[in-house]
């Protein structure tokens, strides 16, 4: 346990170290970036389909990789004590490590396809670290089922950025963004949109794709806290974001994603307040946040786009905070149940302090950030374009929901009612796992109360990579005066506390109706199902397992293929004046049928092995008859040793019996028809034209340029040498394969491959 | 000849299906090789035939005479025999293998891999 | 297969069908002939010789086991196709070396593409032996 500690301790600071350093590099492109600029980096990847690796540095991207890093280096920090000890430690900080890059990746991207590259790549990332607990069915499930609706989605969504790609010959994102105009009035526009919607949406969790997220939590907490909060859910939120200055402004971008925003927001919030498990309740206010983030997408305004800004931030911190603390109170309790949990506040100070500080700043407190955050949400719900009250009342509800699940998780496992039996005694967490909650719960407050310094550094920058004009920004104030948002923000603080106070009753309320509906999770089983059975039943039709019946439909396949295209193409077949019929080419002829007739109808085995030496001695006279003395050498060669071999194998195999069943009548048919139709189109090739193109070049080059007389070989081991590698590299693969077949002494019986 | 072959050729591959739809494996391996002969002869006919004249240059001069037999079926025929050879060398094997370890030669009772469908049901 | 004839024949004749397998591998880019022709006629010997004095002695004949000499030819041919990027032309472009040669006479070729040839010759050859030595032993 020593040794795994210390490993831990090396391998562990490593990953907080490396994200550290590249925080503070994007830190050094701050100032460049507030003053509204944008950093492009370039090089050629796979120039022959015009996919070059590029990167932009703006506020938007900026932002984001700030997030990612800096919230990322905490979380590295926090595994280190919260996974201290476990066996696949350095397993677990390789994928956290690998998933931070790859979401780098997607945020900074500026070439469409390696964005879909990165973004598989956090699919991926995700997938191993949602399944980390692989030992347990419901984590492989949950990891499968994330995998498989984002993997989906994306690729939904390469189709549309191939399509967008090819309308405008660019895959450049910075290119993109300028020919707008072009854009929304193209055919093509809402094909493209819906297909990369779908994939934004499934990544972020929208509903009716929005079950795979609270089934994400079976990560390790600091997994969630990271990829399912602050970072990797938000990339769908954040290629929206992207692409707004290009697709935002029409009535499908409008209506799709407010509509799709506001229920998401709506839903999740009620489906919050419902659960028990803290962490499951913040991972519904997780997809809440997710719901108003695609809703002010929807707008245009600036005060939408600010509020975007703004909550985009205020959520990461409280969010990743939250978790981190979730984390903090199962590591040091043993459970996260919300109706066991109470009384921590006196053995875990620190933790209690971040979580409330944290906890202010979702519900919406003043001096918070998270007050500010509400303020511009409301300012911007009501400067929408359309149905300003429906989408206010909207995020009003949702708001107050937050408000009261921020109690449930942040403040009544610390300071209400007495704890109970706890599994473990609760006590105070390691200054690395504090570290996290508390330094994101300070900055928090910190923008809370010095809002410009965040306003000028990201929000305004952010805004202007949306808008493309930093004085669309909205100053972010504390005491903005009275106005309908305070009021609006008074309002929510009653009736969040009226939830909060009403909570138990409403969740049980809660638990009776959505017992009732349906629920999208076992209906994601039965789409499974549905397809493993759909699988099972083609492949007992096409996969029975019966050599016979396999080639039984090959063969009549191209039966049938072969017929069709005689029969839709028919070819006039013309025997040309120059065939020479020789007696000895009849005779040869005859040789070949009579010993293919007897090979086919003899029931002795040396009889069988002697007609097929005829029909192959047979087809080497044509080849000599026909100047080919290469090709007769070899068939003669070959020929003698299939005879070998067939004689060597024949030494310890039963004699051959009729063929008996009642189904040779039909292969009969069925041979004759293949034989006939390959007949027919042979007669039909001859009586076309030969193009000789080929064989002319290497008549004339085969002397001059590759210094052989014999044009075959010279073709052979000169012009298609490359060819000729390959099918040497068979011969020895087919040599070697026989080889260790029949070199397995112990040959597998029946009963002993069936233990294996 | 070219029809008279192409004749022919629609014997061996019909005797090859047939062959090759047999439940006894050394059938089937019969059939492989006949199905050879007959793909690689189909390959040969449609370059089309040429008697005396094969594609090789004659001492001191630059290109073959006029009317030498197409040397582009014949290079892909040869290789196509010893390719050929191989597959039917390793079927043989395969066959010979199945045998000694099943005790069968015919295909429908070689069923470890892929019981019948009652066995898993 | 005990007939003193036999084995008494064979060994001269499998010496000879090795040679005239080298001759027609080498003959083989101007006459008929050539690398596939030539490991199938040298093969045939040593699969004569197998049958004739058993697998054992065909081995020690041999000296190499078959599997290592297709696996060299294989090697061969592609380094043989792979020294063509030293001078910068495309895989398996043939780079010929004329020996000795004058205004008057070519002098003698030494090339990438004979030693491809090469390469297939003992392709064939190792992969036919591999294949009949074990089928004579196992079965």
């Amino acid at each position: 346990m020593t040794v795994m500690k210390s490993r831990n301790d090396a391998f562990g600071l490593l990953p907080v170290g490396l994200a550290l350093l590249l925080f503070v590099w994007f830190l050094t492109f701050l100032p460049e970036v507030s003053d509204g600029k944008a950093i492009r980096y370039a090089m050629d990847w796979i120039p022959s389909l015009g996919i070059t690796l590029s990167f932009l540095i703006d506020g938007l991207s900026l932002t984001f990789a700030l997030l990612i890093t800096g919230i990322g280096s905490l979380v590295f920090l926090y595994s280190n004590s919260y996974l201290s000890g476990h066996e696949h430690f350095v397993r677990f900080m390789l994928f956290l490590f690998s998933f931070m890059l790859s979401m780098l990746g997607v945020v900074l991207a500026d070439n469409l396809i390696a964005l879909f590259v990165f973004w598989e790549l956090t699919t991926i990332t995700s997938y191993l670290l949602i399944g980390f607990g692989h030992e347990n069915e419901t984590g492989r499930r949950s990891a499968l089922q994330a995998l498989l609706v984002t993997g989906a989605g994306a690729l939904a969504m390469l189709a549309g950025f191939i399509l967008l790609g090819m309308t405008f010959g660019s895959f450049e994102l910075s290119e993109i963004l300028l020919k707008s105009e072009e854009l929304k009035v193209h055919s093509l526009y809402s094909v493209i949109l819906i297909l990369i919607l779908a994939g934004t949406f499934t990544k972020s969790a929208q509903f009716p794709f929005h079950f795979w997220l609270p089934n994400a939590m079976a990560a390790p907490t600091p997994v969630s806290s990271f990829l399912h909060s602050a970072t990797m859910v938000k990339a769908g939120i954040y290629l929206m974001a992207r692409l707004h200055p290009a697709f935002s402004g029409t009535n499908l971008w409008l209506w799709t994603l407010t509509i799709f925003g506001v229920v998401t927001a709506v839903i999740a919030s009620i489906l919050a307040l419902r659960q028990t498990d803290l962490k499951q309740a913040l991972a519904y206010t997780t997809l809440m946040a997710l719901g108003t983030l695609t809703l002010f997408l929807g707008q245009e305004s600036g005060y939408a786009v600010t509020a975007f800004a703004t909550f985009l931030i205020v959520h990461s911190l409280y969010k990743a905070a939250l978790f981190l603390v979730v984390g903090c109170i199962d590591h040091a309790a043993g459970t996260r149940d919300a109706n066991i949990l109470g009384g921590l506040g006196r053995v875990m100070p620190f933790t209690a302090v971040a979580a409330g500080l944290a906890a202010m700043s979702m519900a919406g407190f003043p001096p918070f950030l998270g007050f500010i955050g509400k303020e511009l949400k409301y300012a911007g719900a009501l400067g929408v374009a359309s149905e300003p009250i429906f989408v206010s009342g909207a995020v009003l509800i949702a708001n107050s929901l937050m408000f009261a699940v921020a109690g449930v998780v942040a403040f009544r496992p610390f300071w209400m009612s007495e704890r109970s039996n706890l599994p473990r005694e609760p006590h105070e967490v390691s200054a690395p796992m504090l570290a996290g909650p508390i330094i994101l719960a300070i900055l928090g407050t910190f923008f809370g109360i010095y809002p410009d310094i965040l306003q000028r550094a990201l929000v305004a920058p952010t805004v202007a990579s949306l808008l493309g004009n930093i004085e669309d920004s909205k100053d972010l104030k504390l005491w903005a005066g009275v106005n309908v948002p305070l009021l609006l923000s008074v309002m929510t603080v009653f009736l969040g506390l009226l939830f909060y106070w009403q909570h138990r009753r409403l969740r049980n309320i809660l638990i009776v109706v959505i017992g009732r509906a349906p629920s999208f999770d076992r209906g994601w089983d039965r789409i499974l199902d549905g397809l493993k059975g759909f699988a099972a039943w083609q492949t007992q039709i096409l996969q029975s397992g019966s050599l016979y019946h396999y080639m039984f439909v090959t063969f009549a396949t191209m039966l049938l293929s072969l017929s069709v295209a005689i029969f839709l193409k028919p070819m006039e077949i013309t025997l040309p004046d120059h065939w020479v019929i020789s007696w000895q080419g009849i005779a040869l002829i005859l040789l070949i049928i009579g010993g293919t007739l007897i090979t086919t109808v003899t029931a002795s085995r040396i009889t069988a092995m002697a007609s097929l030496g005829v029909v192959g001695i047979g087809v080497a006279m044509i080849f000599i008859g026909f100047s080919a003395p290469d090709v007769a050498i070899t068939q003669l060669l070959v020929e003698t040793l299939v005879v070998v071999l067939v004689a060597v194998a024949l030494l310890r195999l039963p004699t051959l019996e009729s063929e008996v069943g009642n189904r040779r009548p039909i292969d009969a048919v069925l041979a004759f028809g293949v034989g006939l139709t390959v007949t027919v189109i042979l007669l039909s090739v001859l009586s076309q034209p030969l193009d000789l193109r080929l064989t002319e070049f290497f008549e004339i080059t085969s002397w001059p340029e590759a210094y052989g007389r014999n044009i075959v070989n010279v073709i052979l081991v000169d012009f298609r040498a490359l060819d000729t590698f390959g099918e040497i590299a068979v011969v020895v693969v087919a040599a070697l394969s026989s080889y260790a077949l029949l070199r397995t002494t112990h040959p597998v019986s029946s009963d002993q491959g069936e233990q294996r | 000849m070219e029809a008279l072959l192409a004749v022919a050729i629609g014997v061996l591959v019909a005797a090859s299906v047939y062959l090759m739809l047999a439940r006894n494996v050394l059938r089937f391996i019969f059939g492989l090789v006949l199905i050879s002969n007959a793909a690689n002869l189909t390959i040969f006919v449609a370059g089309r035939l040429t008697v005396g004249a094969p594609p090789l240059i004659a001492k001191g001069t630059e290109a073959p005479a006029d009317g030498v037999a197409n040397a582009l079926p014949q290079a892909l025929v040869l290789t196509a025999i010893v390719i050929g050879f191989g597959l039917f060398a390793f079927a043989l094997v395969l066959m010979f293998r199945a045998y000694t370890t099943l005790g069968t030669l015919y295909s429908d009772e070689m069923r470890i891999a892929e019981p019948p469908e009652d066995a898993i049901g | 297969m005990n007939s003193v004839i036999l084995i008494a024949g064979t060994r001269y004749l499998a010496g000879l069908l090795l040679i005239f397998s080298i001759y027609m591998l080498l003959r083989g880019h101007n006459e008929p002939g050539g690398g596939f022709i030539g490991g199938l006629i040298g093969s045939t010997g040593f699969v004569l010789f197998a049958i004739a004095c058993g697998t054992a002695d065909a081995r020690r004949a041999l000296r190499i086991a078959p599997q290592t000499l297709a696996m060299a030819g294989l090697g061969i041919a592609l380094l043989a196709g792979l020294i063509s990027v030293i001078f910068g032309d495309p895989f398996f472009t043939g780079q010929w070396l004329f020996l000795g040669a004058s205004d008057s006479e070519k002098g003698l070729p030494i090339s990438t593409v004979l030693a491809f040839d090469i390469g297939v010759y003992l392709v064939v050859f190792g992969s036919v032996l591999t294949l009949v030595f074990a089928m004579e032993e196992e079965i």
